[in-house]
């Protein structure tokens, strides 16, 4: 007699495809995934501990290190909940350059997610075409202080310095090659009949059980809810821009690969909006080198990458944080893996993990 | 768009539960204290109740004040575009609040993560387990009196 029975297979800790250390514990019935469980905690340092015995402008570094492809919006999110705690006004100067360099951001990171996705499902030129185009923008960073992945850029008040007299030609170069380079990735990818049917129909999430489960950024807009905290709240100056959110349909991978690639080009249009509009004067406000925010509490959040990420910090009136606490985006993302996963051939697990796009550094804190 | 108008917009949740729930903090900081035993009930109609219509559930963390735990929920409405923190405590030694899943799913992970750090036990938890550190750790290292020198190695 036939006797059949589900058995478990581990993916990761150490897999190329889990960008990072994700450890999916897959329970499979022959090809079928019937479960897949997200074990977490291998990156983990205690980042909110940390901060607990940290100044306040000694903790901008660490975030740096929380979701390290997007480390300007980490910056930014967590300089704009201190500024709002201490009341500190930024140069208009500084809200442009802020603006500039989360965008640019934003388009890199979301090159990597394109670039990783490719090569997870075995096109690899897709990988060289993403860290190529990625290149460019880091080499701004580059120019306008001196790191390409922890910018540390973004600081209380303001930015850490003007940009350089080169950063604005190359810039404009960049943004004159980007809609080409979007392009080329558009024939490559986009129009690949293999990539499509992989994605298509694969890890379809619903729009209502996407906010149920927590889902932000991207991969809850590929499911065609509207939810853009630069829209909804707009912080900084993101009132000032005109540019749409790309939403999805159906919510499959497919829908989560179209809105990112659409959102690069809202992107690089904020950018050109932001140096056409930006003007000249100081970078940095007047702030006391050691912060002593009022006793009290703030949650404030950003549309980061990878979704909503937002900082809640609780003062006791020192120099210390009382409690810092980071909604990180990637962490939360991950509660939708395994009902995204049922059902589906184990091939296209990387599928849906690639698409969810969550960075390990980011879940683990 | 964030708490500011709070006061006047709960008019009716304060009439339904009197008691078992008060306005604590000014202005921008003002939150919803909520009686453990009615949080839920609380949570529900925020999220159920047609002037309400919280559907997100934004944020879910805590913080050790010494005395009690406070645990924080950050509401928004997507509907409305207004957003709310809830908060209810539950003491040092026996830090029980119930579980908030059965109303938005998106707790699972960060009420784990609660768990881990602080030790607050969700009642009615899916899958109460440690989600960063590993099973056998000893302690929870955000609570204040955590003893960070041995960094929960076992001696």
């Amino acid at each position: 007699m036939l006797k059949t029975e589900t058995f478990t297979l581990n993916m990761g800790p150490q897999h190329p495809s889990t960008h990072g250390v994700l450890q999916v514990v897959l329970e499979l019935d022959g090809e079928t995934v019937v479960q897949a469980i997200p074990h977490m905690g291998y990156l983990h340092r205690g980042i909110e501990k940390l901060a607990e015995s940290r100044t306040y402008a000694q903790f901008i570094p660490y975030t740096d290190r929380l979701d390290y492809v997007s480390s300007m919006g980490n910056n930014l999110g967590y300089c704009q909940t201190v500024e709002k705690m201490v009341g500190i006004k930024v140069p208009e100067r500084a809200e442009y350059l802020r603006i500039i360099m989360t965008e640019l951001n934003r388009i890199a990171s979301h090159l990597i997610f394109m670039g990783s996705l490719a090569i997870d499902l075995g096109a690899s030129t897709g990988m060289m075409f993403g860290f190529r185009s990625r290149e460019r923008i880091l080499d701004l960073f580059d120019m306008a202080c001196g790191a390409r992945q922890t910018y540390t850029y973004i600081r209380f008040g303001g930015v850490s310095a003007d940009i350089p007299s080169e950063f604005i030609p190359a810039l404009q170069r960049f943004l004159t090659d980007f809609p080409a380079m979007l392009d080329e990735y558009h024939r490559l990818l986009t129009g690949n009949e293999i990539l499509y049917h992989r994605l298509k129909n694969t890890g379809v999430i619903s729009g209502q059980r996407a906010l149920e489960i927590g889902l932000t950024g991207p991969a809850l807009r590929a499911s065609g809810v509207d939810y853009d905290i630069r829209k909804v709240e707009p912080y900084g100056i993101y009132d000032r821009f005109d540019f749409s959110v790309p939403l999805g349909q159906v919510g499959d991978c497919w829908d989560r690969y179209i809105v990112r690639m659409e959102e690069m080009k809202q992107s690089a249009s904020i950018v050109t909006q932001a140096l056409e509009q930006m003007p000249e004067g100081t970078v940095m406000a007047t702030v006391p080198k050691v912060l002593k925010p009022p006793a009290g509490e703030v949650y404030h959040s950003i549309e980061n990458p990878r979704g909503e990420l937002g900082y809640y910090i609780v003062s006791d009136g020192g120099v210390n944080p009382y409690r810092l606490h980071v909604r990180r985006p990637s962490f939360i993302n991950l509660q939708v893996l395994n009902e995204a996963c049922q059902g589906l051939l184990i091939g296209d697990v990387v599928a849906v993990l690639a698409t969810l796009d969550s960075l390990m550094g980011e879940v683990d804190c | 768009m964030s708490n500011q108008d709070i006061n006047s917009s709960l008019a009716e949740l304060q009439a339904r539960y009197l008691e078992d729930v008060k306005i604590i903090g000014e202005e921008a900081q003002s939150a919803l204290l909520a009686l453990p035993h009615r949080l839920l009930d609380i949570l529900r109609f925020l999220k159920t109740n047609e002037s309400y219509q919280f559907n997100m559930l934004r944020n879910l963390t805590a913080v050790d004040y010494l005395e009690y735990i406070e645990i924080v929920y950050h509401l928004y409405s997507l509907p409305l575009r207004q957003a709310i923190t809830v908060k209810t405590r539950c003491g040092m030694e026996d830090s029980q609040v119930p579980s908030a899943t059965v109303i938005w799913p998106s707790a699972n992970f960060q009420e784990r993560e609660i768990y881990d750090l602080l030790g607050v036990r969700f009642t009615g938890h899916p899958d109460l387990r440690r989600i960063l550190l590993r099973d056998e750790f000893d302690g929870h290292p955000l609570r204040k009196t955590y003893n960070i020198g041995n960094a929960g190695e076992r001696r």
